[in-house]
């Protein structure tokens, strides 16, 4: 009971759990019983995460075709691309950040194979027309996913842009409604379809 | 020099000591206090003071660096604490690190604390319905542990006497299974779970749907106002410490009441490692206590004693205070000390979906969490081929509708304000477990932690009962559900090991032989009667309802009788 609302959303979405949060979902059934380590630096195989300015760059750029600026701001507006990093170095298993690092380099391998250029060189549409046909891809890579699989890099990437954003302030109080003290609780209102979503719950 | 040693004595002697400040040594130190005694609290965690000790309590989502996920490496560093529903990013600070406390678990068990001022009433559910005279009579009835010394006539003035100062909103529902108390407001049932009441009512009329009765301050009196406490806002972000007081805590409300009548002298940061026992004058006389940060030993002394150290620590505590008198753990000649643990089986939840009353909704957020469905299975008498029964948590909430869009600006556009779904009801099991000597807890013989303190050894586990009740739930539940048209019917064995429920109890019984259990109707130690444990140690069995509340009655109970005993000069 009161999950936030923004990994809900999430959930509901990815028609499963969220990448490297799947502890919060469920959270009084997980983690598994394995032993504890000590390690608590963040850090994966050794090597700390961090983007480069670029990388952070082309991230933001990903995330605001994902949720692209309209009346309300965009994922570039909430820094998606810094949670990212942030996500990704402390949040994810080793093995996820190694998918999402690859990932990295992949998107722009991939974005030139079918537009003919990288990411960033692409206009708006045609990052849109990439982007799609990527998530396709993810979705049936995620059906044939085997359960303990890395997922597909993408998945990663539109889940935690969603995610960044909802938990943003410009996404939770721009795009959504943000009521940090309702001061009421009424258990029947009628239902107006089209209303904001509430930012947490 | 020998008057410097009388003075520091001095000093360090008190009209009482309550081991533990959580929800059960919060109540005696204020009633105590309350009633004129100099009293010294000790804890073993650190200060933490209202609103002030509350880091993240105002934090905004976007001001949590990892929008309030708990890093890779703190979840694997403490793989029990994760598995607790609080272990979140804005209130993980309030839950013991795996490492820093271990135990043993000779069969799995998920121990969840709270070390620090205030305990677990800082982090707790907050549902505080009635224990009911068939959980009293029950053991007697059914042939379990053994027969509770009180019954529910005994301790029915002292819930109320408790629920008027912590405040309880919940509505009068009439049932002999779960008592009325001293009501707020209740909060509302919503459309779904209503409507589920309802058809309950026609499917099946001697079960029922309630608003779960919560330690939230609907309308506020003024006894609340007194302690610096007001309404409830609705944030539902209890568990990191109400800036409102809007629920009860130790830290919130009975802590500062017994500091204002100055008999108070509260000391964190100290672990008690045993109670001294004085063989000449055959009582208790005070404790031994190990500064946390510091190791210094330091002795207390006070004629009386309250051990509110949390179920399974009082346990610990009293194993470890031996003597010549009392060689296997205070007060234990019947050496059932450390046996009969039991807890509530919240190992089964059941879903589903509801297509109607689409055009209802929620507005703001419902701190009492839905609905609560008192036990309905073997109430008046035995009536299937397990004991006891459950109660059940009840909620129902509209999802959202998934976007038919991948990405873009139309996407956007649906997640900003997404159509809602179907409703969609859940329900939790809270089971009764049979307190037996198979499930204990004992001292380990050889390993000990930082402070030198023997670590607990946890051997508590299911049972056959367990796993038929758990059978009958998801049975009921799937029958209710569907005569409710309910559909999508979906049943979860969580598989979670005991403890996560939060709710351990027993070890120090209370029972009327001192053959067969540890404590008097009183809760004083039988063979020690200057010591009274007030919390879930006590516990004779589990009931169905959540046990804080009635923690609270006993612990003011007890302390009245402490203090009357005095009074008339009897040797407690």
């Amino acid at each position: 009971m009161n999950r936030r609302n923004a990994l809900a959303r999430v959930a509901v979405l990815m028609g499963g759990t969220v990448i490297g949060a799947d502890y919060f979902l469920t959270s009084c059934s997980s983690p598994g019983k394995e032993e504890a380590k000590t390690d608590t630096s963040g850090t994966a195989g050794g090597a700390k995460v961090a983007f480069t300015p670029t990388q952070i760059g082309l991230l933001d750029e990903v995330g605001e075709t994902i949720l692209p600026a309209t009346s309300t701001p965009g994922a570039k507006a909430a820094k998606v691309g810094n949670f990212m990093e942030v996500m990704v170095r402390d949040c994810y298993k080793p093995a996820d950040q190694q998918v999402f690092l690859t990932g990295l380099t992949r998107l722009d391998q991939d974005c030139q194979k079918m537009q003919g250029k990288a990411f960033l060189a692409c206009d708006p549409a045609q990052r849109t027309a990439f982007l799609t046909a990527l998530d396709k891809e993810q979705k049936q890579f995620t059906q044939n996913q085997r359960k303990d699989d890395p997922s597909h890099y993408f998945r990663m990437m539109k889940e935690l842009t969603l995610l960044g954003f909802f938990t943003s302030e410009a996404g939770a109080t721009k795009a959504l409604r943000y009521l940090p003290v309702p001061g009421k609780y009424d258990g029947n209102v009628p239902y107006k379809k089209g209303d904001r979503a509430w930012a947490t719950s | 020099m020998a008057n410097l040693n009388i003075d520091s004595v001095k000093e360090r002697t008190f009209d009482a000591i309550v081991i533990g400040s959580g929800m059960s040594g919060g109540w005696a130190a204020k009633e105590l206090t309350g009633k004129g005694l100099k009293t010294l609290v000790v804890e073993r965690g650190r200060q933490v003071e209202h609103n002030k000790d509350y880091p993240t309590t105002n934090l905004n989502p976007w001001e949590f660096p990892h929008g309030g996920k708990v890093p890779l490496a703190v979840r694997e560093a403490n793989p029990i604490a994760s598995r607790c529903y609080v272990f979140k990013e804005d209130a993980m600070h309030f839950v013991v690190k795996d490492a820093e406390h271990p135990y043993v678990q000779e069969k799995p068990f998920d121990w969840i604390r709270g070390y620090q001022v205030g305990g677990k009433s800082l982090l707790w559910a907050r549902q505080t319905q009635r224990w009911s005279k068939y959980d009293f009579e029950g053991p007697a009835r059914d042939g379990f542990a053994v027969d509770w010394p009180i019954r529910y006539d005994d301790l029915a003035p002292w819930y109320s006497y408790v629920e008027k100062f912590a405040g309880i909103s919940g509505n009068r529902d009439g049932l002999p299974a779960l008592p009325d108390g001293e009501f707020m407001p209740g909060f509302p049932l919503n459309a779904a779970e209503d409507y589920f009441r309802k058809e309950l009512k026609k499917s099946h009329p001697d079960r029922h749907v309630i608003s779960a009765r919560c330690a939230h301050l609907s309308q506020p009196q003024p006894i609340h106002y007194e302690q610096g406490r007001v309404q409830c806002q609705n944030r539902v972000l209890c568990q990191r410490g109400c800036p409102f007081g809007g629920y009860f805590s130790s830290n919130s409300s009975t802590l500062p009441w017994a500091m204002k009548t100055g008999h108070l002298t509260l000391k964190p940061d100290l672990v008690v490692q045993s109670i001294l026992f004085d063989e000449q004058k055959g009582r208790a006389t005070g404790i031994r206590v190990i500064d946390t940060h510091t190791k210094a030993v330091t002795e207390y002394y006070a004629p009386v004693l309250f051990v509110n150290a949390g179920a399974l620590n009082t346990n610990l505590l009293l194993l470890n205070s031996t003597s010549q008198r009392f060689p296997n753990g205070l007060g234990n000649d019947s050496g059932v000390l450390g046996k009969y643990v039991a807890f509530h089986n919240y190992s089964a939840h059941i879903s589903a979906e509801y297509e109607g009353l689409k055009e209802f909704t929620t507005d703001g957020r419902n701190p009492a969490g839905g609905g609560y469905l008192p036990r309905f299975r073997n109430v008046f008498k035995q009536e299937t081929d397990f004991l006891r029964g459950y109660a059940t948590s009840f909620g129902a909430s509209r999802g959202l509708v998934q976007p038919e869009h991948g990405l873009g600006a139309d996407f956007k556009q649906q997640l900003e304000r997404p159509a809602l779904g179907p409703w969609r009801v859940q329900s939790g099991m809270m089971g009764e477990t049979i307190p037996k000597a198979t499930n204990y807890v004992r001292l380990d013989p050889t390993r000990k932690d930082e402070w030198g303190m023997p670590l607990l050894s946890i051997s508590v586990g299911y049972d056959d009962n367990d796993a038929k009740m758990k059978q009958d739930f998801f049975e009921q539940f799937t029958d209710m559900y569907t005569k409710a048209g309910f559909v999508n019917i979906k049943a979860v064995d969580t598989g979670q090991a005991p403890g996560l429920d939060i709710h351990e109890m027993g070890g120090v019984r209370m029972g009327r032989d001192p053959k067969t259990s540890l404590l008097n109707q009183w809760n004083q130690l039988h063979a020690c009667p200057n010591v009274y444990v007030t919390d879930g140690a006590a516990m004779t069995s589990t009931s169905t309802q959540n046990p804080s509340l009635t923690y609270m009655a006993l612990t003011a109970r007890a302390v009245d009788h402490a203090v009357r005993a005095a009074k008339r000069g009897d040797a407690v």
